[in-house]
C-alpha cells in the first residue's frame, strides 16, 4: 500500500545542507565559548529580530556603511514626527503585528499577503544601498528585503497597467496630523517598479525593520530620492493612470514623479550637485541616479529629464 | 523697581551668561558629539532659530518696558541685540566653514539662486550697521533721532529673518508660524501705538483747543 505523504513543505523552506551545517557550527561554537566564558550570556542568543539566513547580492555596493545608530536616529518619517529624531521617540505609534498588504488593482490575481508570508516567499536578501535624500544627505544602508517584481508577479500584473502606486500606513488617532495629504502615497512606472534594483524590505543591519524605517515593510528605489521609498506599506496598486503622489501634491513645482537623483536639476531650495554622506565632513559629488546609472539610465532614454523631475 | 548700579551690573553679568548658554551648550554638543547624526545641520539650524529668537527678545524689551513700567530693562537691550549678531555671525559662519567648506562659487549659486539663502543674506547685511553702531560714542556721533532711525532696521530684519526660516522648511511650518506670529504681535503693537500717538497728536492738537479768535469773526460767504 502506498502512504502519501502531503506536500506541505514548500522546497524553500527546507534548510539547505551547507546552510544546516553553518548552523550546526554556530552552535557549537557558540555553546563553546560560551561554556569557556568568552562570550557574555547576553550575547549567545540569537536577536528576537533577527532574519535568519541572507543571501548576499552582486547588486550591493561596497562603501562603506552608514553606522545603525545614525540610520535609525535620523529619519524623515513625518506619520511619527516632523523633526529627524522624532520617529525613533515615537516608536510606539504604530503597531506592525498584525500586517498585510494588498496586491490589487490591474492584476489578475489580487491578494492580500502576511507579513510572515512576505518573510518566507523567497529568500531574502541582503542589499547595500546609497541612499540619498532630496534634503543633500545620504547613507549607506544594508537592506534586507525581496525584490518588488517576485510580489508583482505573483499578482500577474494586466497588460493595461502602467504604474505601480504604493499607499503607506496611516492612522489618524496616533499618528501626525495635517503636514501633508495622509495617508502617504508614491508610485512607479511599471518598468521602474520591475527593475532588478526595487527592494521591499522587511530588514536593515540583518534586522526585522525598526519602525522608524519604515517597518515592517518598505520600498527602497536607490536611484530615487528617498522620499520616493514609501514606509510601512499597506496596499500595492496597479494603475493605468499616473497617479498623484502626496508630495505632488503638496509641491509640484518641487517635487516630480521621477525624482530621479540628479546633479544637474536643483531643487529649488537645494543644490543637487552635492551631498553630505551622513559622518563625513565634506560634502561629495551626487552622481547622477545616485551612481545607478549603469543599471538604469535605459529607463530614461529619450526623456528630458529636466522636465520629468 | 529700579536696580541700583551694582544690582544692575549684576544683572548684566547674569543675562550675559544666560545668552552664552545655548552657544555653550551647542560647542559641548559638538565636541561630545552629541549634536545627532547631521551635527552640522543640528548646528546651522540652531545658531539660526537663535538669532531669530534673540531678535523677538531685543522687540520684547519696549513693550515689556511699557507694560510694568520698568524703564530700566532699556539698559539691558543693546546685550540682547548684540547676541542676535552674534548668534547670526556664527550661522554665517556654520554655513561658510562647515556646511560649505568655503566653496566661494557654491555660495554665491546659493544666494543668487536661492531665495531663501538671499533673503537670509540681506537680513544678515542689514544687522551689521546696527552693530557697528551699538555703542554710545556712535549714538553721539549719529544723534539721538538717526540713530533709533537706523536701528528700526531691526522690524525688517526680524521679518525677513522669519521669510527665511518659512522658506527653508519642507513641509512642517509649525515653528516658522509660531516665531512669525510673534514677530507681527510685536511690531503690531508699535504699530497701534504710533496710531494711538496720531490720534491723540490729532486730538489734542486741534479739538479739544478751541481756535481762539483774536480779533472779530467775518463771515466771508454769505449763503
Amino acid at each position: 500500500m502506498l502512504i502519501r505523504h502531503p506536500d506541505d513543505i514548500l522546497p524553500s523552506e527546507i534548510t539547505t545542507p551547507r546552510l544546516y551545517q553553518e548552523r550546526r557550527r554556530f552552535m557549537s561554537l557558540a555553546g563553546g565559548m560560551a561554556l569557556a566564558g568568552i562570550l557574555p550570556a547576553g550575547t549567545a542568543h540569537a536577536s528576537p529580530a533577527s532574519l535568519g539566513p541572507i543571501l548576499k547580492s552582486p547588486l550591493s555596493t561596497s562603501e562603506g556603511q552608514t553606522p545603525f545608530k545614525a540610520v535609525t536616529t535620523y529619519n524623515n518619517y513625518y506619520e511619527l514626527g516632523t523633526d529627524k529624531e522624532d520617529p525613533a521617540q515615537n516608536t510606539y505609534r504604530l503597531k506592525t503585528s498584525p500586517w498585510t498588504v494588498r496586491v490589487e488593482g490591474l492584476v489578475n490575481k489580487p491578494r492580500t499577503f502576511g507579513i510572515e508570508e512576505i518573510l518566507k516567499l523567497v529568500p531574502l536578501e541582503e542589499r547595500i544601498y546609497r541612499m540619498r535624500c532630496v534634503e543633500g544627505w545620504s547613507m549607506v544602508i544594508p537592506w534586507v528585503g525581496i525584490p518588488l517584481a517576485t510580489l508583482l508577479k505573483l499578482a500577474d500584473p494586466q497588460g493595461s497597467a502602467r504604474f505601480v502606486e504604493f499607499v503607506s500606513h496611516y492612522d489618524k488617532g496616533t499618528m501626525t496630523r495635517g503636514v501633508l495629504d495622509w495617508p502617504y502615497n508614491e508610485a512607479l512606472r511599471l518598468d521602474e517598479a520591475r527593475h532588478p534594483l526595487t527592494l521591499l524590505a522587511v530588514g536593515l543591519y540583518g534586522e526585522l525593520l525598526p519602525i522608524q524605517n519604515g517597518a515592517p515593510l518598505r520600498l527602497v528605489v536607490p536611484w530615487k530620492y528617498g522620499f520616493k521609498s514609501g514606509k510601512s506599506i499597506v496596499a500595492i496598486r496597479l494603475t493605468e493612470k499616473q497617479p498623484v503622489t502626496a508630495w505632488m501634491k503638496a509641491g509640484p513645482s518641487e517635487y516630480g514623479f521621477y525624482s530621479n537623483v540628479n546633479p544637474e536639476v536643483d531643487h529649488p531650495r537645494w543644490s543637487q550637485a552635492t551631498e553630505r554622506r551622513i559622518g563625513e565632513f565634506s560634502k561629495r559629488k551626487t552622481l547622477m541616479f545616485n551612481g545607478y546609472a549603469d543599471q538604469v539610465a535605459s529607463l530614461y532614454s529619450g526623456m528630458d529629464l529636466r522636465r520629468n523631475f | 523697581m529700579t536696580p541700583g548700579k551694582t544690582s544692575l551690573a549684576a544683572i548684566k553679568a547674569a543675562l550675559f551668561l544666560l545668552c552664552l548658554t545655548p552657544g555653550f551648550l551647542l560647542w559641548r554638543g559638538l565636541e561630545m558629539d552629541s549634536l545627532g547624526a547631521n551635527p552640522i545641520e543640528t548646528l546651522t539650524r540652531s545658531t539660526g532659530e537663535w538669532t531669530l529668537r534673540f531678535l523677538l527678545i531685543t522687540l520684547m524689551v519696549t513693550p515689556l518696558r511699557k507694560f510694568t513700567g520698568w524703564h530700566w530693562i532699556l539698559r539691558l537691550r543693546r546685550m540682547l541685540g548684540l547676541f542676535a549678531f552674534a548668534y547670526a555671525s556664527a550661522h554665517l559662519t556654520t554655513y561658510v566653514w562647515l556646511d560649505q567648506f568655503f566653496d566661494w562659487e557654491a555660495m554665491a549659486r546659493d544666494i543668487l539662486k536661492r531665495p531663501f539663502v538671499t533673503i537670509g543674506f540681506v537680513a544678515l547685511l542689514l544687522m551689521v550697521p546696527l552693530a557697528a553702531t551699538s555703542s554710545n560714542f556712535a549714538i553721539r556721533q549719529l544723534g539721538g533721532r538717526r540713530w533709533q532711525a537706523l536701528h528700526r532696521a531691526i522690524y525688517p530684519i526680524v521679518l525677513l529673518g522669519c521669510v527665511h526660516f518659512w522658506w527653508l522648511v519642507k513641509k512642517d511650518i509649525t515653528w516658522p508660524l509660531i516665531y512669525t506670529a510673534i514677530a507681527i504681535a510685536l511690531l503690531g503693537l508699535r504699530a497701534w501705538w504710533r496710531e494711538l500717538e496720531r490720534r491723540k497728536q490729532v486730538a489734542g492738537g486741534y479739538l479739544p483747543q478751541q481756535p481762539k479768535f483774536a480779533g472779530k469773526v467775518i463771515k466771508i460767504f454769505a449763503r
